[in-house]
């Protein structure tokens, strides 16, 4: 059994040894009395800055200057740690650093507490805590990030000259950041591939055997990796302890509401079933869908056949702006049947993916429609597929086709080709959504195709129940996080407040429809 | 050989057949045990079968070999699909607490489906399979195999012809067994160059410097290049197929090509012209300009399901499964013959059933182990069934599937001997 010195000293030596190093791994607990006013607060904050860390993820390239400007002015808005050179004297006003670096640590353990209770949220928590941390890590100068290598046990062998010169050209060849100077002058170590998922999958390192080759400089990938892990193992075992926690009567309300604003407003509330009559979707698409969805119901059309990316995407879109679980039979049903399939091969095999999809097959999820967040960035399309985001997934050239096909003007195009070419997807999709209802200014931030359809209906006279639709799902998608939306505004700032203000504060904060 | 036809109504009565004197019950149990290195590793893996009507059962699992031997020839099923080993017996799956039901690990897999390549291929679509397109899949296997074990240093592979129009690859290292999803996701993006749907023209990309892996693959793509697409492909001919070829280059070269393809109309010369433009092209711009391998590599580099290899508890077609629809059985495939492997020279069911009832000649193994057995009923009967492959055109495949064994055997041999060193016993 390995026993890591350095922690237990932590444990017993004073505060100040605890908080000695910028960058935590955050091993240990705090084990100290905190005031439940404090304990609320830290959440919260922290809970904006991942927040923070969500929208400029996808906002900004990670590694550019306006992503780590709004990381640093945010962290230090909320009194985190903004400065890996932050040292301990006592500042002017706000917090010490080491006082930071405390809240850090302790606001860290108690959203654990809120995010280890589903898959979805584990998963959203630990993907910001990473980029959190890659962010900081980068920050660091060369001899803190040697530091933090040896202190969380990273022992990987390093290759002998021998082989450098044996290796030389493949190790150059195999990443854009190696050269011929680094190889000789820097140690390459020898990583189990399984330690350095990102730079395998993404084939910027060399892979020989098992093994990838890492210049020292690279190494962040792998103590990402390294805290990923952890992380994603102690979110396993505190929610094991979770029932305890609940029990005790102040932190259960709290708890849940840090979790539950991240369920928000997904759509799968079905507000309008049955609503929608099926005539009515060929024109819906071209009026109020968003591209992605008419280029799926187009596909459909023609084709009278989507795979099962498209099949989910679409399906839970539609499912989103109200059909009802026998209108999409239906649907589906009468569109397969023009094409291939037979209508007793629909039933037996495509059938349960629709009565799936409504929560009636399997382990009776609910699913909920995607948001843009999950378009964009997950299951990208292949061959065969029409399903993705069409200003994430489609050749430039064939989207710009297709708009002018869609008869969206020129400098219209060139607009949202622009956008593109930033990765500004949704905005892209929100231009679109401008020009094709020829107003100047959306007035919302999309990160939601059903919330494209809303908004659409709204815009062209849908009434006020869809006004009230829209203005909830707006407060409600500016809080929502998990395997949703990323609102691109800022949160805005707190003053001091005293709890109860915090806690009342705290239910607006996160109200959902 | 026999050249009788396959007609999937015949399956109810070939089937039986096949699960009692054909199936290779002994050699599947011993790959499954895994040399019983691990507990319950088989008895923990679930199994999936699809019976007549279309009915499918998932969460099959059994004790033993014989289990699993009866349980099969009681039901008879159309297909068999082989999922993940789990936390407990996947049959008693609903006994289990909510949430402690786990896939834990499995094999690590590769699909490589004909269809994904309907973009690139103009002899066959959709299901359609011929000797020309077949090529392709020789290319993917020939690529995927040296990549897994030069890149990766997997050494248990087992190449599987689908029984269609595609093949898998099983993994089988204790390492690649326990890879989270994320690692096999990993595994299969680094192994993927051809990305984008109908949407997308041009989906291979390349850009400076060339990774290793993706110039040793190029390296074996040129190997076929020429025969596959200039040749039986013929896509430099054909007006359409040049346009789409053309349409992957620059402007400027395109547009030279288009002329000089005037004067020129052998597909081996207008290729040679393309290169030329690449070299040109490449010496004259600042940066990198890679589209003569651009194009080869989209016309001939694997295609393959990212899905089908991330997830641990995905279930894929079992070798020896038969094909419902073209009746073939999805035999392993031995590499040292794989440029002369002929998936239309696989074995039917209704092939090896009508092979059974007549001897084939040379076929058998003289055992001299026969002469020493002892004579009893239940003995001869083993021995008549496990022989009777042997004299059908499955035998090969199964030898084949032996071999394979045996290498594997080899690590496990060193396990259990690690095993018992660590428990202390001599």
């Amino acid at each position: 059994m390995e026993f890591s010195s350095r922690r237990r000293r932590f444990l017993t030596n004073p505060q100040t040894e605890l908080y000695g190093h910028p960058l935590q791994f955050y091993g240990q607990p705090p084990l100290e009395n905190i005031a439940l006013a404090e304990f609320e607060a830290f959440a919260v904050d922290r809970l904006k800055l991942l927040k923070t860390v969500e929208n400029v993820g996808v906002s900004y390239l990670k590694a550019s200057e306006q992503y780590s400007e709004k990381l640093r002015s945010e962290s230090k808005a909320l009194n985190f740690p903004h400065r890996p050179g932050g040292d301990d004297r006592k500042p002017q006003a706000g917090l010490s650093e080491n006082d930071k670096r405390r809240k850090d640590h302790i606001s860290h353990f108690i959203l654990r507490l809120a995010y280890c209770q589903t898959e979805d949220l584990r998963r959203w928590f630990i993907q910001q805590e990473v980029d959190l941390f890659r962010y900081r890590f980068n920050a660091l100068d060369s001899e803190q990030k040697l530091e933090v290598l040896h202190r969380n046990n990273l022992q990987y062998d390093t290759i002998n000259v021998e082989e450098k010169i044996v290796l030389k050209d493949e190790l150059v060849n195999s990443s854009y950041t190696v050269s011929g100077i680094t190889v000789e002058h820097q140690d390459f170590y020898k990583v189990p591939f399984q330690d350095a998922l990102d730079l395998v999958r993404a084939r910027k390192v060399y892979l020989k055997a098992g093994y990838v080759y890492i210049p020292h400089k690279d190494i962040v990938t792998i103590v990402l990796n390294d805290f990923r892990t952890r992380l994603s193992k102690s979110l396993a075992l505190t929610a094991r302890s979770l029932p305890a926690v609940h029990s005790d009567e102040r932190l259960q309300p709290l708890l849940n509401h840090l979790s539950h604003a991240y369920v928000g407003q997904d759509y799968s509330i079905q507000k309008n079933v049955g609503k929608i009559a099926l005539d009515q979707i060929d024109a819906l698409s071209g009026k109020s869908f968003p591209l992605c969805m008419r280029q799926l119901h187009q596909s459909l059309r023609e084709n009278h056949h989507l795979r099962h990316g498209g099949r989910m995407q679409y399906g839970l879109f539609l499912k989103g702006i109200g059909l009802s679980l026998e209108q999409a039979l239906q649907f589906w049903r009468s569109e397969f049947i023009r094409g291939k399939v037979d209508a007793d091969k629909f039933d037996k095999a495509y059938a349960y993916s629709v009565r799936h999809m409504f929560g009636k097959e399997g382990k009776r999820t609910d699913y909920t429609p995607y948001s843009c967040m999950k378009v964009i960035l997950s299951n990208p399309p292949s061959q065969g597929d029409h399903h993705g985001c069409p200003f994430r997934h489609s050749d430039p050239e064939l989207l710009k086709q297709k708009l002018q096909s869609y008869k969206v003007s020129a400098s219209g195009i060139g607009q949202i080709l622009e956008l593109v070419k930033g990765m500004h997807f949704q905005l892209a999709c929100q231009k679109y959504f401008e020009l094709t209802h020829n107003i100047e200014d959306a007035n919302f931030s999309l990160n939601h195709p059903n919330q494209y359809f809303i908004e659409s209906q709204k815009a062209s006279g849908g009434g006020r129940e869809m006004k009230r639709e829209a203005d909830t799902a707006q407060r409600s998608q500016e809080n929502s996080a998990t395997g949703g939306s990323a609102a691109p505004r800022e949160p805005e700032a707190d003053g001091p407040q005293g709890v109860g203000e915090m806690t009342e504060d705290l239910d607006s904060y996160f109200q959902d429809a | 050989m026999s050249s009788q036809s396959y007609d999937a109504a015949c399956l109810p009565d070939l089937l039986p057949l096949y699960y009692r004197r054909l199936f290779p019950f002994s050699q599947y149990y011993r790959w499954l045990n895994y040399g019983g290195v691990q507990k319950n590793y088989f008895q923990n893996r679930e199994f999936s079968f699809t019976l007549k009507d279309d009915i499918y059962v998932r969460y099959q699992s059994f004790s033993t070999q014989t289990e699993l031997e009866k349980e099969m020839q009681k039901m008879n099923p159309y297909k068999i699909d082989i999922g993940a080993i789990y936390s407990h017996r996947p049959s008693q799956h609903n006994t289990v607490k909510s949430g402690t039901f786990q896939a834990l690990e499995k094999e690590l897999v590769f699909d490589i489906d004909m269809t994904d390549y309907d973009d690139v291929r103009s002899c066959c679509s959709a299901a359609d399979i011929c000797c020309k397109c077949w090529t392709l899949m020789t290319v993917a296997i020939r690529i995927l195999d040296r990549a897994l074990r030069g890149d990766f240093g997997f050494q248990q592979l087992l190449w599987v012809y689908s029984g269609r129009r595609g093949v898998h690859c099983w993994v089988c290292d204790e390492g690649a067994r326990k890879l989270p999803s994320a690692a096999r996701s990993a595994v299969a993006e680094y192994l993927s160059l051809v990305k984008g749907g109908d949407e997308t023209l041009k989906k291979v990309v390349l850009t400076d410097p060339i990774h290793p892996f993706i110039r040793e693959s190029l390296v074996l793509v040129e190997q076929y290049f020429p025969r596959y697409a200039l040749l039986e492909q013929d896509i430099l001919g054909r007006k359409e197929s040049v346009d789409k070829v053309l349409s992957l280059m620059p402007e400027d070269v395109r547009k030279q090509l288009q002329q000089d393809f005037q004067n020129e109309k052998k597909p081996e010369t207008r290729w040679k012209l393309v290169k030329d433009q690449a070299v040109r092209k490449q010496a004259t711009s600042k940066k990198g300009h890679h589209f003569e391998k651009e194009i080869m590599l989209q016309y001939c580099y694997p295609r393959l399901d990212v899905n089908v290899s991330k997830g641990v508890n995905h279930l894929l077609k079992s070798p020896f499964s038969v094909h419902p629809k073209t009746g073939r059985i999805s035999v392993p495939m031995d590499l040292n013959e794989l440029e002369t492997f002929d998936p239309f020279a696989v074995p039917t069911i209704s092939q090896i059933c009508e092979e059974l009832d007549r001897p084939r000649s040379g076929e058998e193994d003289g055992k001299s182990e026969d002469a020493k057995e002892k004579e009893n009923e239940k003995e001869a009967a083993e021995r008549r069934k496990i022989r009777d492959y042997k004299r059908t055109s499955l035998g090969k495949y199964v030898k084949y599937f032996d071999q394979f064994l045996d290498e594997m055997a080899q690590s496990w041999k060193g396990e259990l001997l690690k095993k018992s060193d660590l428990q202390k016993d001599f």
